[in-house]
């Protein structure tokens, strides 16, 4: 056989980047629906201008961004079946649920309201048409929701039976799988990340302007409430995130222990973090590090005299309770891309705190330096909520649905190595295309900042906003 | 009613409602080349579709989602068989979606011109694709024991699928032109009427063939009864359009496609994927559906949502019920 033509490493490569692009849109998606939702609202009990082009200009890199992310998720909902077509068949029955449910109460509710809110400006009462973008939030928020918890499934696999005689799973309780622990815990941490990464949006956008002295009076406000946003939700997000590294010790204690590389079994002071290795790039073998005793200990089980299990005894274990085979991820990438994803974050959380101190009481810095930090904020967040995407996906591996399926058995047996090959080229090359797009026209609107909004009707003392068109 | 039953017709009553609604907008996507004489016209045509474009095609969406939940081999089958066919769809759908957005992002014609073709094909080929295949699931295609589709791209496209194909491309043609001229005014809406007029009649030859191919080969009762639905509808749609009866024109149009999907899944029960090679290898409602428990859930949760999803869409329609006029689009770019 042809190593290049290998259906299931073709097609998990074009599940990575589907997904993982799917993901870079969907994180502002829901984090800038919220934001322009708040200013409108300032907007709609104060009247004041500044508030209405501060939706108008977030407002309108949210639909550029929201449109990327309505198509992505179109390849999302049907690649299940294209390429992991024994996945379906085995999982179908419950998996299909929450992706059914999201379709029926999110997406369609978020598809019709951002219709209203485009439009509705000159068409819809004030108030009504404030309803309908906190209606966009909201559905994109419970959206996320369901997804999760369709995911959830897949690292912690509750409310099912197998069914010997159909040869499948079958959901056998629906308020389990929405309450699965690990979605109660991913969810939360999920959308405070999106909040982070808006919030880091919103910085980099004002700091764009600040730093050229322009803008004063729409991008001061802008730029204090990103920084308050990634404060807040940077210290939910780890808070979260603490409790979902519970629910993982319990549920895949693997995947936490090639998080920290630890290969034996540790309790204690042993039981130490590092912040930082060079060594083989397993981390079998290490040359320097950084480590923090009891860390790990805490982290793993929220006591200083806790054992944490090593890869080592879990893949003894494993071989026991599912047969020979190899259960452990690729070390290397979760071991990194864990480090990587908690360091940006709190990065971010230390810049604003910074950033407010440095701008507090109306001061704005000279210095080029700090508006030039600042500007990361936005394209730094969104990698650290992907390489956790990556650490959680691929620290599954060799499992699709952790202890009952192995990626390996989930993939299509029909579709050829070709067939996956053209798709993913061809989604390569599209994704490619519209990435150069997208990002050209979110720095071009940057760039020509807050929009005119003309003058406020002399009977009422408000704007009147125009009419959008496409 | 046994639920296996119901879920066929959910999912064929969320099929129907994304031809009716995403076909239209398909059928306005293309009819850019032949109505849009400037940009304005363009704008005007775009912007009849461009509050309702996305909720049409949500529609897809969770039809596919509920085939998931509820026919979960049907969807693997399916989606895995029909594999390249799908990829055109999805892409088609991309290049569509980004287009109403990013076309007016920036004032370059060039610019525009990249959109709108990406408008007219985005549209065409879902609109020739869908077609294709569910005459191919109404024919039946060669399945494997493991109800694993075994056949290869070039066997979807055979004359019988093809036909269909021209037919939902035709179909989904004159209604959107019928949208437009109702969603429009002065030469614009004119013109419309004109084309859809001469569309029609096309429309009405190739979807007779198709229909009389369908029924003759796969037909049953049920079959033939919405399928004459279908046919009386499709020409009293085009005599109402040659009288100005836009509104009429259109609602008569919409029960055509919503009649003729149907008659497709009439004449498929109770199976879902007949095998061509073996019927023993068929997806029927029964050894393709989900379990007892979950299409319960499932049918409380479309029970309870379905009327308030099918209400605030309803009311969508109703706020942006006016006619879109050039000088609304030249006020607004201004
Ligand atoms: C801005 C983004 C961001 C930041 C700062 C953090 N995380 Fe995170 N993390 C994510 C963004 C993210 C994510 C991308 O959203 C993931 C992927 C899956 C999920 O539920 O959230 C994730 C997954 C994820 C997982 C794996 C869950 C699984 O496998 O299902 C753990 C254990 C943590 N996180 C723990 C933490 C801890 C202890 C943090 C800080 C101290 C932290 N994360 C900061
Ligand atoms: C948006 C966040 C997500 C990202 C960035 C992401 C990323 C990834 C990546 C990188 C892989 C490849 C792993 C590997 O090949 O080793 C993968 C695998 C997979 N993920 Fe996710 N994922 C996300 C969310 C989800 C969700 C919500 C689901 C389920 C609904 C899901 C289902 C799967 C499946 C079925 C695979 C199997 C393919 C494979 O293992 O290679 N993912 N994902
Ligand atoms: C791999 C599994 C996934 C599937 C099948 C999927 C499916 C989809 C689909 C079909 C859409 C378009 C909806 C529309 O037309 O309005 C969409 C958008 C969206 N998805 Fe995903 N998605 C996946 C991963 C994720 C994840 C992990 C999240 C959240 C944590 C998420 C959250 C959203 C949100 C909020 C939207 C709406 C906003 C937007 O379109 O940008 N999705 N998704």
């Amino acid at each position: 056989m042809n190593e290049l033509l290998d259906p299931l490493l073709l097609a998990r490569w074009q599940f990575g980047l589907t997904t993982i692009y799917h993901f870079l849109f969907v994180p502002l998606t829901i984090g800038l629906a919220s934001t322009a939702a708040v200013f409108q609202t300032a907007w709609y009990r104060t009247g004041k201008a500044e508030y209405l082009r501060i939706t108008r200009f977030f407002g309108g890199i949210f639909l550029i961004n929201f449109a990327m992310g309505v198509v992505t998720g179109i390849v999302q909902e049907f690649q299940f079946g294209m390429n992991w077509s024994e996945y379906s068949r085995y999982v179908g029955d419950v998996f299909g649920a929450p992706l059914a449910l999201e379709g029926l109460l999110a997406f369609f509710f978020e598809a019709t309201f951002i219709g209203l809110w485009i439009f509705g400006w000159d068409k819809l009462p004030r108030g009504l048409h404030l309803a309908t973008i906190w209606c966009v939030a909201i559905g994109s928020i419970v959206s996320a929701y369901f997804i999760i918890a369709a995911n959830a499934f897949m690292q912690n696999p509750v409310g099912f039976q197998i069914n010997a005689e159909k040869g499948r799973a079958e959901l056998v309780d629906i308020g389990a799988l929405l309450t699965n622990p690990v979605a109660l815990a991913a969810f939360p941490h999920t959308i405070a990340a999106s909040f982070m990464v808006a919030a880091g949006l919103v910085i980099s956008a004002a700091a764009w302007h600040l730093a050229r002295n322009q803008h004063l009076d729409t991008m001061r406000p802008a730029l204090k409430f990103g920084l308050w946003v990634m404060v807040g939700s940077g210290l939910l997000t780890t808070i979260f995130g603490d409790q979902l590294s519970l629910a993982m010790v319990a549920t895949q204690p693997m995947k936490m222990a090639a998080a920290e590389a630890t290969y034996d079994t540790v309790c204690g002071a042993d039981a130490s973090f590092s912040i930082f290795t060079l060594g083989t790039p397993d981390g079998s073998t290490e040359l320097f590090s950084i480590r923090v005793p009891y860390l790990l200990s805490f982290l793993s089980t929220h006591t200083f005299d806790g054992c944490v299990e090593g890869i080592n005894d879990l893949q003894a274990q494993y071989q026991e309770l599912f047969g020979p085979g190899d259960y452990t991820p690729i070390i290397w990438v979760t071991y990194w891309s864990f480090r990587w994803m908690i360091g940006l974050g709190l990065a971010h959380v230390l810049v604003a705190v910074v950033g407010l101190w440095l701008t507090r009481r109306g001061r704005l810095p000279k210095q080029r330096w700090v508006w030039k930090i600042a500007i990361w904020s936005f394209p730094l967040s969104l990698a650290a909520m992907i390489v956790g995407w990556v650490f959680t996906e691929m620290g599954r591996q060799p499992w699709i649905v952790f202890s009952q399926m192995f990626t390996e058995s989930a993939v299509s047996p029909n579709v050829t190595g070709l067939e996956v090959l053209i798709s993913l080229i061809a989604f390569t090359l599209v994704y490619g295309a519209l990435a150069v797009v997208e990002i050209r026209l979110v720095i071009r609107a940057i760039k020509k900042g807050p929009p005119e909004v003309g003058e406020p009707d002399p009977e009422t003392g408000r704007h009147e906003p125009a009419a959008t068109v496409y | 009613m046994d639920l296996t039953v119901l879920w066929f017709w959910i999912v064929a009553f969320l099929f129907v409602g994304y031809f009716v609604l995403d076909g239209f907008d398909f059928g306005v996507g293309m009819s850019l080349p032949f109505l849009g004489r400037d940009d304005v016209d363009r704008r005007v045509l775009i912007n009849t579709i461009g509050p309702v474009w996305d909720l049409n095609e949500t529609w897809v969406i969770v039809a596919g989602a509920a085939l998931f939940a509820a026919f979960p081999e049907w969807y693997a089958t399916l989606f895995s068989g029909f594999y390249l066919a799908l990829l055109l769809i999805l892409l088609a759908l991309i290049a569509r979606g980004v287009s109403f957005e990013y076309r007016h992002q920036r004032p370059e014609s060039r610019w525009k011109q990249w959109f709108d073709r990406m408008i007219i094909v985005g549209s065409a080929v879902p609109a020739l694709l869908w077609g294709v295949a569910f005459a191919n699931i109404v024919q039946g295609v060669p399945l494997d024991a493991d109800h694993n589709y075994t056949g290869t791209l070039l066997d979807l496209l055979n004359p019988y699928a093809l036909l269909g194909g021209l037919t939902t491309l035709l179909l989904f043609f004159t209604h959107g032109v019928v949208f437009v001229s109702l969603k429009t005014e002065g030469e614009l809406r004119e013109r419309a009427r004109r084309l859809a007029a001469r569309a029609g009649i096309i429309t009405i030859v190739v979807a007779a063939a198709f229909l009389v191919w369908t029924g003759l080969a796969y037909g049953s009762l049920w079959f033939w009864i919405l399928a004459a639905v279908a046919a009386v509808a499709l020409i009293a749609g085009w005599l109402a359009n040659a009288r100005g009866a836009e509104g009429v024109a259109f609602t008569l149009l919409a029960v055509t496609v919503a009649a003729a999907v149907f008659a497709l899944f009439a004449s498929l029960f109770p199976d879902v994927m007949p095998a061509s090679n073996d019927p023993a290898n068929s997806l029927t409602i029964a050894n393709a559906s989900s379990s007892t428990y979950t299409l319960t859930v499932m049918s409380w949760v479309a029970l309870v949502f379905m009327p308030l999803v099918l209400a605030y869409q309803g009311w969508t329609y109703w706020v942006f019920r006016k006619r879109v006029t050039r000088a609304s689009i030249e006020a607004a770019v201004h």
